[in-house]
């Protein structure tokens, strides 16, 4: 923890990712940290959902009530979703971009219930990056061929091969940095309001909590299920 | 040259200072893209539910380069590269 922070407070600011036990695998020191229960715990909540979603919907009727109308009403939004940018490849995409939303919606919110967003850790981040990168990089080596791809590296001119390849490599890296960055920008913000201003921190932080962890991290879940679906469309090209 | 821990933890703190003035870029652009939005909704009310959608993505996606500088200064605090 930084000095400055910690002379002004209680020793009670505390937004870091804690290590709760560690164990050796080849030579390597490996810890389960906060970051794996609370991933954990999130995806216990989805997979309970869904478990309750194929109930609801393997004894369907005509006529939804209930929870069989949440269900398609977040079916309807996500496929609505992935048809309005992607166009005629929604069909294929729309399972992975619907599980990447609610996963990464799920995450931010996470904040509310007093976990420490998994989304607030790089290692999750970057995972969902190289995930998109490589459906990415799939897609373009399958719908225009060596040849496609090569022509693209080489642009305008072949000179700036290096330069698209950069622009190539840097896509996972802002996609999962930006994500990262807002919400440990608000997981900090938090952490602060409630450790800096101790008994004066009761009841009114709720306002923050609605615009750190609600509005910003619906906002960032969007753009990165928009950017993803971007970048693929982009991809597959015009063929 | 041999710096004292303490010199060093200062400079940090100046830098992680510094490093966060990158917020007045995306702050700009917000601002632009705000009021540009405020104008296409006095213009045609009736796409304002599209003109929102679209202005809050672009406002996420310009709002990239002052986290960029926020994660350097949180680098810089937390992680203490240089020390």
């Amino acid at each position: 923890m930084g000095q400055g922070i910690l002379l002004s407070g209680g020793a009670d600011i505390d937004f870091m990712v804690h290590g709760i036990f560690s164990y050796e695998i080849f030579g390597q020191t490996v810890w389960i940290t906060t970051t794996h229960v609370c991933v954990l715990i999130v995806f216990l909540l989805i997979i309970g959902f869904c478990l309750a979603a194929n109930r609801a919907v393997k004894k369907a009727d005509d006529v939804p009530k209930g929870f069989q109308n949440v269900v398609e009403l977040i079916v309807e939004m996500l496929d609505g979703m992935v048809k309005s940018t992607m166009g005629k490849n929604a069909t294929k995409f729309a399972n992975y971009i619907g599980t990447i939303f609610i996963f990464i919606l799920i995450s931010n919110i996470s904040g509310l219930f007093g976990l420490r967003p998994p989304t607030a850790d790089y290692g999750v981040t970057l995972a969902l990056g190289v995930m998109t990168f490589s459906i990415i990089h799939f897609n373009k080596f399958k719908h225009q061929h060596i040849s496609g791809v090569i022509k693209g590296l080489c642009d305008p001119w072949p000179i700036w091969a290096p330069i698209n390849l950069i622009g190539d490599v840097a896509v996972p890296i802002s996609l999962s940095l930006r994500l990262f960055a807002n919400v440990l920008s608000g997981t900090v913000m938090m952490a602060l309001v409630y450790g800096l201003l101790s008994w004066i921190a009761t009841a009114w932080p709720a306002v923050l909590h609605v615009y750190f962890d609600l509005f910003s991290g619906a906002i960032q879940t969007y753009v990165f299920c928009m950017l993803t679906m971007t970048y693929v469309t982009d991809a597959i090209g015009e063929s | 040259m041999e710096f004292n821990q303490n010199f060093i933890l200062g400079c940090s703190a100046i830098g992680a200072g510094l490093a966060v003035i990158a917020g007045i870029g995306p702050g700009i652009g917000q601002g632009i893209a705000a009021g540009h939005a405020a104008a296409a909704v006095g213009r045609n009310p009736g796409a304002k539910s599209d003109i929102t959608s679209t202005m809050l993505l672009g406002q996420a996606v310009a709002e990239t380069t002052g986290l960029y500088g926020l994660l350097i200064a949180m680098l810089l605090l937390f992680v203490k590269p240089l020390v």
